[in-house]
């Protein structure tokens, strides 16, 4: 009998080679495939929509629950010294506040001067819930229980705690993926709000775990940007609305070529215990080609 | 028909798990790969058409939630479920020592895969570094992982593979 016949009752089955064979043909495809365009994101991100995030909200929601519970108790003695300090804060506050009532006052009337309309203070924002984390090490991203179905697009800028926390990469209907700016091959173009100097932010995995984010190309020509100035996203970035907090500069090294700078920003935002974020709900505007 | 519902049940239950609840157990940021423990023990318990295509959905999973290439983690996750197929022949459900070598090694070279392509090649060198402090607390954390999740996937197949024989018996 040939071994080609069949015989009763034995299944069809391919040698594991050509199944490895054509699947990794496969997986190269889409990798060549998805590396530019983003033809399968909205079949995939629609199935997964279903079968995995509801599930990633009710877990999540029970997990934030329990955790909520837990910090409570364990922030009580610390809110009370919190409340001594803000309280001396409070006073130091109204003083200052009366001193910027009047700085606005001038600045109004010189907008108006300028023409120039509100530009940051009026961005439409909506709040989100994280529902999970990156599954593995290497890299910090999350998924938000928002989507399209909520009017989030891809490069929505996020954030928290009046910080930048970083942008929207892919949606599905119901849940949206965000890359923080902590991430290792994020960079985001900033700028020293005193100085108005340009810089590019960057993350790092290896200062990741030191809740820091590094920096590098500042020119700083007259020598006077110094540790604690503000970092903000800069007018010229592709991706990121002007003027929203980075962080603050934790560090500064001379580069080896002598003309520029880098060191390390402290961000504003708290990327470890990040569990709602807002969408800023409006795009960076960019010149058509 | 009734085995790969269960592998299904046992991908889905372990990705949400990894993506939720094992975010907040992390030690210092490190969070154990259960991905590699599913593929892996279907890999050495089934043999390695089975490996693959666990290893396969698996990776797709991480690839469309967290990837940004559709079809990366796929791939390795796949040639882990393949490898560890090649010792299948050598798999005794007793035996606890050979599972536990296969997964530290799988998640070893997950690791390592994972560290060449995306961050050696774009000029991170410092190896050093991402393996004192991810690569091995992952693998130890995964294992610590394994013995809590391994059981019940063994306890799994191991009672589907004795129903079926029951079931064959009868029928003689």
């Amino acid at each position: 009998m040939s071994p080609v016949v069949k015989r009763k009752g034995e299944k069809f089955t391919i040698p594991s080679k050509y199944l490895l064979f054509v699947l990794t043909l496969m997986c190269t495809v889409t990798m060549l495939m998805t590396f530019s365009t983003d033809i399968f994101n909205k079949p995939l991100n629609t199935v997964v929509g279903y079968l995995i995030v509801p599930f990633q909200k009710g877990i999540s929601s029970v997990g934030g629950w329990f955790s909520t519970r837990a910090e409570e108790l364990k922030e009580i003695r610390a809110l009370k010294e919190e409340n001594e300090e803000l309280k001396k804060q409070v006073a130091d506050l109204l003083a200052e506040n009366i001193e910027l009532q009047q700085g606005k006052y001038e600045l109004n009337q010189l907008q108006a001067l300028y023409e120039m309309d509100e530009q940051y203070s009026g961005y439409e924002k909506t709040g989100a819930r994280i529902i999970a984390r990156d599954a593995g090490n290497w890299y910090h991203s999350f998924t938000i229980d928002k989507g399209s179905n909520d009017g989030i697009e891809v490069d929505m800028n996020v954030m928290a705690d009046g910080g930048l926390v970083g942008r929207v990469y892919s949606v599905g209907p119901n849940w949206a993926k965000v890359v923080s700016i902590i991430n290792d091959n994020t960079n985001v173009s900033g700028k020293i709000l005193a100085t108005g100097d340009n810089l590019i932010v960057s993350g790092d995995l290896e200062l990741m775990q030191k809740n820091l984010i590094s920096f590098s190309q500042l020119l700083d020509s007259d020598g006077v940007v110094t540790n604690g100035d503000k970092i903000v996203t800069s007018d010229i970035s592709d991706k990121y609305l002007p003027g929203i907090l980075i962080g603050y500069i934790n560090e500064i090294n001379i580069d080896s070529n002598k003309l520029t700078k880098s060191g390390t920003v402290t961000p504003a935002v708290d990327f470890e215990h990040l569990s709602e974020v807002l969408v800023i709900m409006q795009l960076k505007q960019t010149v058509e080609e | 028909m009734k085995k790969g519902l269960i592998a299904a049940f046992f991908i889905w239950i372990c990705f949400l798990l990894q993506s939720t609840v094992f975010q907040s157990l992390s030690f210092n940021g490190i969070v154990p790969d259960l991905m590699i423990i599913v593929t892996a023990s279907y890999g050495f318990m089934e043999g390695e058409d089975r490996g693959i295509i666990v290893g396969l959905f698996c990776g797709l999973l991480c690839d469309i939630f967290f990837g940004e290439v559709i079809g990366f983690y796929a791939l390795i996750l796949m040639y882990i479920g393949y490898l560890n197929g090649k010792f299948s022949g050598g798999f005794y459900p007793d035996d606890i020592k050979l599972p536990m070598i296969l997964i530290i090694l799988s998640d070893f070279t997950y690791c390592v895969t994972c560290y060449v392509f995306q961050f050696m090649l774009r000029g991170k060198l410092n190896f050093p570094y991402y393996f004192s402090q991810i690569i091995i607390p992952e693998v130890i954390y995964t294992t610590v992982a394994t013995i809590g999740l391994y059981p019940l996937i063994l306890l799994a197949d191991v009672g589907i593979k004795k129903k079926e024989k029951r079931g064959g018996r009868n029928f003689v």
